[in-house]
């Protein structure tokens, strides 16, 4: 009998705008290598004009997903854990690559990074009750305070962290309703774009999500100007970068989460859940 | 061969002075057309013996011509063009004088932000709001043109469609846009519907002798093929039109490219064979910049320059306004816009 080789099938990673996967508007990609420079993958190199699809789909997708209830956004992000776990093995395979890791590192890096998924998850009808509250007022008057999402945040993904770190950015900041647009890690960008993979089978309504790869401050800089866009994350600018992007944010007051260095294995706390919330007061007669 | 150089030369030679569908003179031009509209045979001989329409060609063509990569400074220029160019509408049932008012004051100044910004060209209402746009608009030199002759469906009896033009113009409109009856034209008596034209023209006369502008609507999408859209833009150029218009926006399909490129391709050909200047009006469909600009290259590239002013293209619209002024944001600042920075209208 005779053993036939087998073709090799290459995958072409792409962007993830929309709830769609469409190559970069440019049609440019760049390498992408592991650790030790030897070539893994080509991925999509995003330009300007991504940026701005991504932030429409993500206006777009912001009235239906903003206005679910908490509990169907906790279900949506439980069931991309449930998805997450059934790609395991891709992942601690890209991240070992990524950030040349063993396998056992690795795939503490994706059980760590599953596991604050759901936790992030189960925050969804959590979170109005640390963040809102009733408040005490001089009059007849019930004043309630309820946490409200900004808007459509852009999330420049860490760059040391790319799997772990990218999934911290991203679930706080949409389970409690926000859209992202995020800047996946330029150096490895892979397990982000594998992500986009997980996130469109899941029930995830298309747009909530949005990943562009490529050179993070050619994205992000149109990105902080952009003033249909209400908050910034800068998890993974470099200290120049940083500054160059909160100057374009200040323009129409965008909310900025600056970069700190962060350890992402260690218990993230409720910080990064907290920044892309507004409140909303109101007050209502007590009827004596 | 002969016929070519004929062609080439033809308007060298022949051609007659360009004269604009509103003026005295295109009543004469109009006449030496007389033969074919004497009656019901002739006319019909005439638009069945207009040449068949390349449906793959005439499609080719426009996707063609909406291929043109147009850029900053250019980009810059077609931008305000076509802001100058908008028909500003509002055509709903649930129209207020307050909103009237409101789409007046966006008109005359549509960027509040930017005093540089071109207004545009007129307020698009009902009949019984001309009179509420007319005082918006005061002095502005914004026209207010009107829809007219049982908008949009055109299924009333003359004298009710005549006499809704005149109130219309009564209130002060300057243009009027009527539908023509699909009915009658489908089911073949041109006459008819040539007839209806030249009665609603007569009936867009001021007392002092000018007239309110007359837009012809056809409602290509229910007109089926593109021979008969051919066919009505000649019967309507021949009735007297100042102005053809593709769509009332109220049905499935309104202004599409290819169907926009023949009527300018009609416009033109009358152009050459009468002098008389005839504008065209898209409308329905048409809200992003970019599809904006490609009509105006296919305006450029089959009519040239005499056509690329507000007087003799229109683009009827309402959104497309929003997003032109976002683009118009975007070109002066750099940075993209947003829909928070426009008004909702």
């Amino acid at each position: 009998m005779n053993t036939v080789d087998r073709l090799s099938v290459l995958k072409t990673y792409k962007l993830y705008v929309g709830g769609k996967f469409p190559r970069s508007e440019s049609g440019r990609v760049y390498e992408v290598t592991d650790s030790k420079g030897t070539w893994l993958a080509n991925a999509p190199l995003a330009s300007r004009k991504d940026a701005r699809d991504a932030v429409v789909a993500a206006r777009k997708a912001f009235g239906g997903w903003s206005g679910a209830t908490a509990y169907n956004r906790g279900q949506i992000l439980y069931r991309v854990a449930e998805m997450l776990e059934g790609r395991r093995d891709q992942f601690v395979a890209e991240v070992a690559a990524a950030e040349g890791l063993s396998k056992a590192k690795a795939t503490a890096q994706v059980d760590a990074a599953v596991d604050r998924w759901v936790w992030y998850a189960g925050w969804s009808d959590k979170v109005a009750q640390i963040a809102g509250g009733a408040n005490p007022v001089a009059g007849p008057y019930f004043n309630l305070s309820a946490p409200e999402p900004t808007g459509v945040v852009a999330v420049v993904a860490p760059q040391d962290s790319s799997f772990l770190g990218l999934v911290s950015v991203i679930a706080p900041a949409v389970v409690t309703g926000n859209t992202v647009v995020v800047v996946a890690a330029e150096g490895a960008p892979l397990p982000a774009l594998s992500l986009a993979e997980v996130l469109a089978t899941s029930d995830l309504p298309g747009g909530v999500v949005n990943i562009l790869s490529g050179r993070t401050a050619e994205i992000a800089a149109p990105l902080a100007a952009h003033q249909d866009v209400n908050a910034l994350d800068l998890a993974g600018a470099g200290e120049e970068l940083a500054k160059e992007l909160e100057v374009a944010a200040a323009d129409n007051l965008k909310r900025v989460l600056r970069p700190a260095p962060v350890n992402w294995s260690a218990d993230p706390g409720t910080g990064r859940l907290m920044s892309f919330l507004e409140t909303k007061t109101v007050w209502h007669p007590m009827g004596v | 061969m002969t016929w070519r150089y004929a062609r080439r030369y033809a308007p060298l030679v022949t051609m007659p002075i360009t004269v604009p569908a509103y003026g005295k003179e295109a009543a004469g031009r109009l006449a030496s057309m007389a033969d074919v509209t004497a009656d019901d045979g002739a006319l019909r001989r005439f638009l069945h013996g207009l040449p068949g329409v390349d449906a793959v060609g005439l499609e080719a063509r426009a996707a063609t011509l909406g291929t043109r990569s147009i850029k900053t400074t250019a980009k810059a220029y077609a931008i305000d063009l076509a802001l100058s160019m908008i028909d500003l509408t509002t055509l709903e049932g649930a129209d207020t004088p307050g909103k009237v008012r409101a789409l007046c004051a966006k008109g005359i100044h549509p960027d509040p932000t930017d005093r540089g910004c071109p207004q545009v060209a007129a307020i698009c209402v009902y009949p019984d709001m001309v009179a509420t746009a007319k005082e918006a608009l005061g002095g502005s030199g914004i026209h207010v043109a009107s829809v007219a002759t049982a908008f949009p469906a055109g299924r009333a009896a003359l004298p009710v469609k005549l006499a809704d033009t005149r109130d219309a113009v009564a209130a002060g409109a300057d243009e009027i846009d009527m539908v023509i009856d699909r009915g009658a034209f489908l089911s073949g008596r041109y006459m008819d519907v040539f007839e209806e034209i030249k009665a609603v023209r007569e009936a867009c006369a001021r007392p002092d002798g000018s007239a309110a502008h007359l837009k012809v609507i056809f409602e290509t999408g229910e007109l089926q093929t593109y021979d008969n859209v051919r066919r009505v833009s000649w019967l309507a150029m021949l009735a007297g039109a100042d102005f053809i218009k593709t769509s009332t926006g109220k049905v499935a399909v309104n202004a599409t490219p290819p169907v926009t490129l023949l009527m300018l391709e009609a416009v033109r050909d009358f152009h050459a064979t009468t002098g008389v200047q005839v504008g065209v009006k898209p409308a329905g469909g048409i809200r992003t910049t970019k599809d904006a600009l490609k009509y105006l290259v296919m305006v450029n590239e089959t009519l040239g320059e005499p056509w690329l002013t507000a007087d003799w293209f229109r683009f009827g619209a309402s959104s497309l306004l929003n997003d032109l002024l976002m683009q118009r944001q975007k070109l002066s600042t750099g940075r993209y816009s947003g829909p928070d920075y426009v008004t909702v209208d």
